[in-house]
């Protein structure tokens, strides 16, 4: 817990708070004290914490993944390399068994969207605590270290996924084509097209919505179950005993949740451009 | 939770992570796997073919074994043959020769007895004589007598 005389909604309202740069209510720029003023900055502000995590874990995916690949060998492979070609094989069998068409971006996307995810959920595992108080001490007053529990995170990439569905449903089925589909189905009949529109488009708006909000809902519930576990820490030896425990078990709990949430996302985000290659009726 | 320019930003990032991994990541892995493949198979393959060589090589090597047994059992026979003639032949010479050294000695010893016999005949008339004048006490006229001193001699 937080040193000084914070109250426990203060540390908990610190710990949800995103280090926002945007216009300031004086008009200057600069970084945002409160949740409050974050807000009142509008559109035009930037997360810095969640950009700089993102960014910074994303490198650390490129970096490793293209190292394995640049020493790529047909011969005996390293460990890094075997490490590497593990999440390929294993995207590549994914990938294939969802994916039928020719299309050389579907598995990149896959794995960097299961890797990336991957490694932002990981920064869950750090204790809550670590990183947003070294940041205190070093000046920076708010430190979100989980991007996928900022929603700008992950609807940034489900919007990016939603575009890759509407490009490649205008592309593989023509404009009308895709305009078809979305009137004359489930009901094939012209009085029917209100309908039928009305489902179409709440069932593909649906997708990007609970593509972003499901990881953002499981990591910012996760994020929240560790800061309420942390509190207990403040509260004498036998409160700390159990909430070491209690740390420790919803840890290896989301072991499995970050996992499954990355791999979640790339699966559906296969399924969905699957679903706008398909061109014949159904 | 309030939705910002970080929706862009981590839009953007988005992409060029994708294109990245796109472009310099995932194909040199998969070409590099796919090789791989490819060389495990054909070493399956080789290692197969290996195995039936190795299968026909020794049913070949069996097969010349035998060949190789039944050639050396027929040199053998041949030899042993071979070497019953040659001692069969021997024998033959070696009975041959034996035979002519008995011929030879057979011819040999009838030369000398007909030598001894003509040299007794020579011997005999003068001894028949000699015995007869001590006989008789007399000289005996071998001239007289010669006829049937020669009768006696081819007799004897």
């Amino acid at each position: 817990m937080s040193s000084g005389t914070k109250t426990t909604a203060d540390y908990i309202q610190h710990h949800l708070t995103n280090l926002t740069y945007g216009q300031l209510p004086d008009g200057s720029w600069g970084f945002a004290h409160s949740a409050e003023e974050a807000a009142q900055m509008g559109f035009w502000s930037i997360n810095v914490d969640s950009m700089a995590w993102s960014i910074g874990l994303g490198l650390i995916f490129t970096f490793f993944f293209r190292r394995a690949a640049a020493h790529a060998t047909a011969g005996v492979p390293g460990g890094l390399q075997n490490f590497v070609e593990m999440i390929v094989e294993f995207i590549d069998d994914t990938t294939q068994s969802i994916f039928h068409q020719k299309n050389d971006l579907i598995a990149p996307l896959a794995m960097t969207i299961f890797v990336w995810v991957f490694l932002m959920n990981l920064m869950d595992l750090v204790p809550v605590d670590w990183l947003p108080e070294l940041a205190v001490l070093l000046g920076v007053s708010h430190m979100k270290v989980v991007p996928s529990t900022d929603p700008n995170i992950t609807m940034a990439m489900a919007l990016t996924v939603f575009a890759l569905i509407l490009y490649y449903s205008v592309k593989c089925k023509g404009a009308i084509g895709f305009l078809k589909e979305l009137t004359l189905h489930p009901f094939p009949s012209l009085a029917a097209i209100p309908v039928n529109f009305v489902l179409e488009f709440v069932s593909l708006i649906a997708k990007p919505l609970s593509l972003g909000l499901r990881l953002f809902g499981n990591m910012y519930a996760g994020e929240m179950i560790f800061i309420l576990i942390a509190l207990m820490f403040g509260g004498g030896v036998a409160f700390f005993i159990f909430g070491g425990v209690l740390q420790w078990v919803w840890a290896v709990f989301h072991v499995l949740v970050i996992t499954l949430q990355a791999f979640i996302f790339a699966v559906l985000t296969i399924v969905y451009l699957a679903q706008a290659h398909e061109t014949e009726e159904h | 939770m309030n939705l910002n320019a970080t929706l862009l930003g981590q839009s953007i990032t988005f992409a060029i992570f994708v294109w990245f991994c796109m472009k310099y990541i995932w194909p040199m892995l998969g070409t590099a796997m796919r090789e791989r493949q490819e060389a495990i198979a054909a070493g399956l393959r080789a290692s197969e073919e290996a195995d039936q060589k190795l299968a026909s090589a020794a049913t070949n090597a069996e097969s010349e074994m035998a060949a190789a047994k039944e050639e050396a059992s027929a040199i053998i026979e041949q030899a042993r043959s071979r070497a019953n003639q040659m001692v069969e032949e021997a024998k033959d010479e070696a009975r041959q020769e034996g035979q002519r050294i008995i011929d030879a000695a057979k011819a040999e010893i009838d030369q000398e007895m007909n030598r001894a016999k003509e040299a007794l005949r020579a011997d005999v008339a003068a001894l028949v004589i000699a015995g007869a004048e001590r006989v008789i006490e007399d000289n005996i006229d071998a001239s007289k007598h010669e006829a049937m001193l020669t009768k006696l001699a081819s007799e004897l």
